[in-house]
């Protein structure tokens, strides 16, 4: 059963004050998203990323077209009370302690108050704030208020969650956190559907990614089926710092890193180089198959010559 | 009602409270105690006079900034900071959002002015050395302030729901000033002829009467307040309150939060 589905969500925006002229911010789109998926949604800034989640939201109206989460319209409340949502750079009451915070969104979101305490402390903890509850949320971070941000979404423990750019403001060990959050999030039957511009990040978690820019969807897949096309071509790294001179012209590119060299052959030259790199008495570590990158994908995709014919959703 | 709606007015008042609104309480018992000191020595005979006035007049126009200035800020300022987003999108309805606000900040004023109430009273005691019958009619007064602020809180939350808080805060005085001076305008739409007439009397609808809720003078000179006037006051401005209510809740429910 889909968790997500989007029927031709688009949105158009008015502007300017007295040549008043549309502006199309998300061009009609359709998307499923699977219970039990993290579904990475990709895009350069400005491609439409949280114009799409905000619609989600029921912050903004669609211009046109409709969405259903867990099968039910997107402003009705009882879908409200299952879904969790991040915003970018989220701001909270800064007037307020981080346990205030999650109490009242806890009161919000329909939690029973003998649980409410108790909730609040465990999602403290989950994401690494255990101690700082009677802090004013004033006095934190970008990084904590980032994870105030996930602790509130994850507070309800609702089923699907939608997260804008969650990595954003975290040191390499909140991103690693939030990270295996999400995984754990996914272990327990959660649907996480979230955006991002870091494709290491979409690539390490995802099961299906979406592509989108200048609010056309470009393309969507798994991140396996995306990245797994061969190019014919192989990376071989070895022990040393030279390149011998019989296989210098098999190579394509060749980069020194550290005591190792890597060395990209065409699949053809491959028995060539690796012979040549044996009679100079070179030990091999690895022989890889190049194979298309997310990233690769990504700016692939993003090019004006591609369109979003083939596009499965 | 909504649990919801009370959690919002809650916290909108815990906001009031941690922005030190309510500091204002010291400058007004500094104005109410030098007053008191002062009106003894200098006005002979009219002491209770004065005291009620300032009092009163003080109470009227603390309360109507602070229901400006904060109420200009309750829609903007979320939308701004975006605080709202995670609010909204939890089960909460936009109507429940406007509504929880506004008796969160009509609860702040409401606290706001039994403290000034107590000052106003302590003043009037330590000037008279007793109190009368006819200070009673300083409660309906009050009752009648707190009125206003219920009408001009709704008034601010109106503009909020879509204006820049600068122009939230230029339309909401100009209206409690124009309000201020309801008869006066509805003599003039009597005077007035053709469509001078008919636009002032649209006026007359339209504009808050805020002049027939002050008795603040004749209360000072102990005249007693007619219980229809009491009645029909309040109907008044609970209309007028909850009208400018919807309008608020009718125009935040089409808005988009960009």
């Amino acid at each position: 059963m889909s968790a997500i589905e989007i029927l031709g969500l688009a949105k158009n925006y008015t502007v300017g004050f007295w040549q008043k002229r549309e502006k199309c911010a998300l061009r009609p789109l359709h998307l499923s998203v699977d219970e039990g998926e993290i579904f990475g949604f990709l895009g350069p800034n400005g491609a439409g990323k949280t114009t799409t989640l905000k619609l989600l939201m029921g912050l903004v109206f669609p211009s046109e077209g409709s969405a259903r989460i867990l099968g039910m319209e997107i402003n009705n409340p009882r879908m409200k009370a299952q879904i969790g949502f991040l915003p970018e750079q989220p701001y909270f009451y800064d007037y307020l302690t981080a346990n205030e915070l999650l109490e009242y969104y806890a009161q919000l979101s329909g939690v029973a108050a003998r649980d409410r305490r108790t909730k609040v402390s465990e999602v403290l903890g989950r994401v690494g704030l255990e101690g700082a509850g009677r802090t004013q949320l004033r006095k934190f971070s970008k990084g904590m208020l980032q994870r105030v941000g996930i602790a509130q979404a994850i507070l309800h423990d609702p089923k699907v969650l939608f997260f804008d750019e969650p990595m954003s403001g975290l040191d390499p060990i909140g991103r690693r956190e939030v990270r295996d959050l999400m995984e754990e999030l996914k272990r327990q039957g959660k649907t996480v559907f979230f955006s991002t511009h870091i494709l290491s990040d979409a690539e390490s978690l995802c099961d299906r990614v979406a592509i989108i820019h200048l609010g056309e969807l470009r393309g969507v897949g798994a991140v396996a089926d995306l990245t797994s096309s061969v190019e014919g071509k192989a990376e071989i790294i070895w022990h040393g710092s030279t390149v011998p001179p019989s296989i210098k012209g098999l190579t394509s590119e060749c980069r020194l890193t550290g005591d190792t060299v890597r060395a990209v052959v065409r699949e053809a030259n491959q028995d060539a180089a690796i012979d040549g790199l044996r009679q100079a008495g070179i030990r091999i570590i690895s022989i890889t198959p190049v194979r298309t990158s997310l990233e690769e994908y990504f700016v692939r995709k993003l090019k004006p010559s591609e369109t979003a014919a083939g596009v499965r959703s | 009602m909504s649990p919801r709606i009370l959690h919002i007015a809650a916290n909108t008042f815990r906001e009031a409270v941690r922005d030190r609104v309510l500091f204002n309480l010291i400058a007004f018992a500094l104005l109410m105690s030098g007053a008191a000191i002062l009106v003894g020595q200098i006005s002979i005979g009219i002491e209770r006079l004065v005291v009620v006035n300032l009092g009163l007049t003080a109470v009227s126009v603390f309360g109507v900034v602070i229901a400006i200035f904060i109420g200009i800020g309750l829609v903007s300022k979320e939308i701004e900071k975006r605080t709202l987003y995670t609010v909204l999108s939890r089960p909460v309805g936009r109507w429940e959002f406007i509504v929880g606000k506004f008796l969160g900040l009509a609860g702040t004023l409401v606290v706001n002015t039994v403290f000034m109430a107590v000052g106003v009273f302590a003043a009037l005691l330590y000037v008279s050395r007793t109190f009368v019958w006819a200070d009673a009619w300083i409660l309906v007064a009050l009752y009648f302030i707190v009125l206003q602020f219920l009408m001009i809180t709704a008034i601010a939350l109106l503009f909020s729901s879509f204006s820049s808080p600068l122009l939230s805060a230029v339309f909401a005085f100009s209206l409690f000033v124009i309000g201020s001076f309801a008869e006066d305008l509805r003599g003039f739409a009597a005077m007035a002829h053709g469509v001078g007439r008919f636009l002032a009397t649209g006026a007359v609808y339209l504009v808050p009467n805020f002049s027939s809720l002050n008795i603040i003078t004749s209360v000072a000179h102990q005249q007693p307040v007619m219980g229809d006037s009491i009645v029909s006051n309040s109907v008044y401005a609970l209309l007028y309150t909850g009208m400018a209510l919807c309008g608020a809740v009718l125009i935040f429910e089409t808005r988009n939060l960009k």
